[in-house]
């Protein structure tokens, strides 16, 4: 039963890798830079949250809204100050850019919150599911995650397929000059990709934060590292991908600490991770890039 | 032949001349900064810090190596700089008391520079083969997985020889005279102080000797012309592959070798994410792109002034590193938008107008 | 025996039959022109002659040795160089350099005594530069040794990709497009570079070309693709009438 507690622990983690790798993955496939920034706004909305469910007293679903709408104006705002510039210089610029405004992040949420940790308390306050007994406990937060994550996933497929704006979002991915002479507002479409995955990451923080109650300025880092690696993982620009990624990538974290080793979890992911890049160099659902001679 | 010899000639002069400069700043600045503590115009803090320049100096100029030279982002110099370190404070340590320190101090860099190297190599094989975005988050993941390893070692000596686990203290199973030399998360304690701004500075002039001779070599050509242009390099006879596991690996013994300047600097070396995790890779990359990618002076202006932009603001405190990430933003837009570059060559050809005129055709 | 002689070569990329049974014979010292509309599979071509594909079938003499499935810089080696369509050259890097790339593996000294600068490579470097400098001067390169490659003038960045291509020491230089986005003026000049080159080392040339001018000023021999198969083969004038090559071209 232990190993199917797991398991489920570790679809949840994943669950939530699989939400800020949605926003790393879109982002990189239409504006073709790592927003190494993404983690912090996941902090940012974190933050959000706790001061006005727990601070102010709003109804937590409320403050969700509240969060998501705050992380998509900020996304925006950091796309327009500090990458628009940038449009066109080497990705190495936009790169060193994107870790500054993730410094910037974190120190903005020293300055305001404090370096000290924030009991963070659960949104989801619906009851566990108990199963065989009551040996095996599903937490409700869990369940809540699995089921989020899925619905993005599935509404952002949707979205990006049907509606104009996404198939905008596809064009402007694959080639940014004709999308251009064909009418498409490149800009427009680039802050509107930042809007969305920036909201994802305002949901996935909340999330993070009902599974793992502790807030600090850092708490975006790793995840966010890990994420961008369920994003690789899966083959960055496919959205199924970063799904399956950060699944995978949260369900063997959790194994690995459960059977071999917690200091080594890490160490197991990021391994995992290279073998399936030798293998295969797009990633598991990344689309091969032919160089013409 | 007199077009011929004119040109050679001004050509070689010019980058001896560029070259010159380079090491001339380092010794300059090395005097300069020695009669200022000389003359105790130099707070004991910046004391302190003037080993971690060195290290710092060191690993930016070993990271330009691969990202301007080799063309390749690196995220994992933290991960070799973690390896010199460790190989050659265990070294230290177990020879502690077994030879004089200058040659013990001589054997742990090469120690550490050769461990360095060796995964460097290995970790280059198979993460050279990918390309750019991928490339990066590879060389991120080994520099996390080597810093992973190293805090669950643990390794020890005693007469019946070398143990190592990677459980616990008591699974070494050490006699009585048994010594511990690396402690799992706790590290590696009593390393002996061998390091010092004078040991620093003639590290940075050896690094400088090898990458700048390098670059200017045969081999340093090859590795550009893949830089430039992977296709054609290959067309005209280059071994890609050769060429850049030659480039990478050197740089990571480099990195190494700041390493080991790091890790005789401390009388404890653990492997936190602070000094050898991704975060530390990044810093070192922020100073090779902002003193300009490729440029190998560029690189030491940067790691200097970065690592001392954030004591100068010391004063202000709670506000230093929001500062420190403002003036990195506001910089990299300045340095780099097209915009900006658009603006700065008109300025040039408005206000400089004698200089070789660059042909701009499509 | 011809210098260069493929057999049935062919290749495919999906369902698509980009090159198909493609014969050739090259004398030595010839100057061979390889035309076609758009899409023929001429550039395909030069990428199974050079390794940069792996052809399905057929064989790649180069002076009666088998070419076909090797790598880029063995097929370098055994004498075969090229220029490309889209000029691809170490913009980086000095005119000088760039040449001295190119006669990396004639003038070889290691890593190590490149580093500590030992004599070897103050002698090799002497004698590389004089010989990268003898090639800029057969080009009309020699006063912008120092410039950096992407700041020649076009019409010079084309020379200096068949510059560098020569410094290898091919038995075979492939030509993509020479006179690509060339004024008249710089083809005519190309036309007597191209033209010097092959008198000059007795090099034989296969080249890709679009301009009808320069095919027919300077290539003896011609072979015309079309939807990756030899539509005629033979000498110039002869092929440059035939009916079926003028459908081809100018549609029926």
């Amino acid at each position: 039963m232990s190993f199917v507690a797991h398991l489920i622990n570790g679809i949840s983690l994943g669950s939530v890798y699989a939400l800020i790798a949605l926003g790393y993955t879109m982002v990189y496939g239409i504006a073709k830079m790592l927003n190494f920034a993404h983690g912090d706004v996941i902090m940012i909305g974190g933050y959000v949250v706790f001061v006005t469910a727990s601070g102010l007293g709003i109804n937590p679903l409320a403050a969700i809204i509240v969060s998501m709408a705050a992380c998509t104006v900020l996304g925006v705002t950091i796309e327009r100050v500090a990458y628009r510039p940038l449009r066109g210089a080497s990705p190495l610029a936009v790169l060193i850019t994107a870790i500054g405004v993730s410094y910037l992040l974190q120190n903005v949420a020293l300055l305001v919150f404090g370096s000290d940790t924030k009991a963070f308390s659960n949104v989801v306050t619906l009851q566990n599911l108990e199963l065989f007994d009551g040996q095996l406990i599903i937490k409700s937060v869990t369940i809540v995650t699995v089921i989020v994550s899925i619905i993005i996933m599935v509404g952002l497929t949707f979205f990006v397929k049907k509606t104009k704006i996404g198939r905008a979002m596809t064009a402007v991915s694959e080639d940014q000059g004709a999308a251009q002479l064909m009418g498409i507002n490149v800009n427009g479409t680039i802050a509107v990709t930042f809007a969305i995955g920036s909201s994802l990451a305002a949901v996935a923080g909340v999330l993070l934060c009902s599974a793992y109650p502790s807030l600090t300025p850092y708490t975006g880092s790793m995840p966010g590292i890990k994420a961008f690696v369920a994003a690789v993982f899966g083959g960055i620009g496919s959205i199924p991908g970063a799904f399956i990624g950060g699944i995978l990538l949260g369900v063997i974290e959790n194994l690995s600490k459960a059977y071999i080793s917690s200091q080594l979890a890490d160490a197991i992911v990021f391994s995992i991770l290279i073998i399936v890049l030798l293998v295969k160099p797009t990633g598991l659902l990344g689309k091969k890039a032919l160089e013409k001679v | 032949m007199d077009m011929e010899m004119k040109v050679n000639k001004s050509k070689l002069s010019k980058t001896t001349k560029n070259d010159l400069i380079t090491y001339g700043m380092v010794i300059l600045t090395y005097i300069v900064v020695q009669l200022l503590v000389s003359t105790g115009h130099v707070s004991s803090l910046i004391q302190g810090l003037l080993v971690p320049f060195c290290t710092y100096v060191i690993v930016a100029v070993a990271l330009n190596l691969t990202v301007g030279i080799l063309g390749e982002l690196s995220l994992g110099h933290a991960g070799f700089m973690c390896v010199g370190a460790f190989a050659s404070a265990v070294f230290s340590l177990a020879f502690k008391d077994a030879m004089p320190s200058g040659l013990r101090f001589f054997l742990a860099l090469l120690i550490g520079a050769a461990a360095a190297a060796l995964v460097g190599f290995l970790v280059g094989i198979p993460v050279l083969r990918l390309r750019g975005d991928y490339l990066a988050i590879v060389t991120l993941a080994f520099g996390e997985i080597i810093k992973n390893i190293i805090n669950v070692l643990y390794l020890g000596v005693d007469s019946r020889g070398v143990h190592f686990s990677m459980k616990d203290a008591i699974s070494l199973h050490l006699e009585e005279d048994g010594v511990m030399l690396i402690k799992g998360a706790q590290g590696v304690t009593g390393t002996p102080n061998d390091s010092n701004f004078t040991v620093g500075v003639i590290l940075i002039l050896v690094t400088l000797f090898i990458v700048l001779n390098f670059i200017h070599s045969r081999t340093g050509r090859a590795v550009m012309s893949i830089r430039d242009n992977r296709i054609a390099a290959e067309s005209v006879g280059i071994n890609v592959t050769k060429y850049k596991l030659i480039a990478f690996t050197v740089s990571a013994s480099l990195a190494g070798v700041a390493g080991v300047l790091y890790a005789h600097n401390l009388s404890t070396l653990n492997a936190l994410p602070k000094n050898f995790g991704y975060n530390m890779s990044i810093m070192i990359l922020v100073f090779v792109v902002l003193g300009g990618i490729g440029n190998i002076r560029g690189s030491i202006i940067a790691a200097v002034l970065l690592t001392l932009l954030p004591e100068v603001l010391r004063g202000l405190s709670d506000y230093r590193m929001l500062i420190y990430s403002i003036v990195l933003i506001a910089m990299m837009i300045f340095n780099w938008s097209p915009n900006a570059v658009f603006l700065r060559k008109r300025l040039r050809q408005k206000f400089l107008p004698g200089r070789k005129v660059e042909k701009e055709e499509a | 025996m011809a210098l260069l002689e493929t057999k049935k070569l062919g290749i495919s990329f999906g369902g698509l039959r980009a090159v198909n049974a493609f014969d050739i014979s090259v004398e030595k010292g010839q100057l061979y022109g390889l035309i076609g509309p758009n899409g023929a599979g001429k550039t395909t071509i030069f990428n199974l002659l050079t390794g940069v594909y792996t052809p399905d079938e057929g064989a790649i003499l180069l002076d009666g040795v088998n070419l076909a499935g090797k790598r880029t810089i063995d097929i370098c080696k055994a004498g075969i160089a090229r220029t490309f369509q889209n000029i691809r050259l170490f913009h980086d890097m000095s005119v000088l350099d760039n040449v001295k790339v190119g006669l990396h593996n004639h003038y070889p000294y290691s890593t190590f005594e490149g580093i500590l600068r030992l004599p070897r490579y103050h002698k090799v470097e002497k004698e590389m530069n004089a010989r990268a400098m003898e090639i800029l001067e057969v080009f009309g390169l020699e006063g912008y040794a120092d410039y950096k490659a992407e700041n020649l003038p076009y019409g010079q960045q084309r020379k200096l990709e068949i510059a560098r291509a020569m410094a290898t020491n091919p038995k075979l230089l492939l030509l993509d497009e020479p006179a690509a986005g060339m004024n008249p003026n710089e083809t005519k000049e190309l036309m007597e570079t191209i033209r010097f080159v092959r008198d000059r080392f007795e090099m034989t040339i296969l080249l890709i070309e679009h301009d009808m001018k320069l095919v027919a000023g300077i290539c003896e021999k011609l072979t015309v693709l079309n939807f990756g198969e030899v539509l005629a083969q033979g000498e110039t004038q002869e092929v440059l009438n035939n009916p079926d090559v003028i459908t081809a071209y100018l549609g029926s």
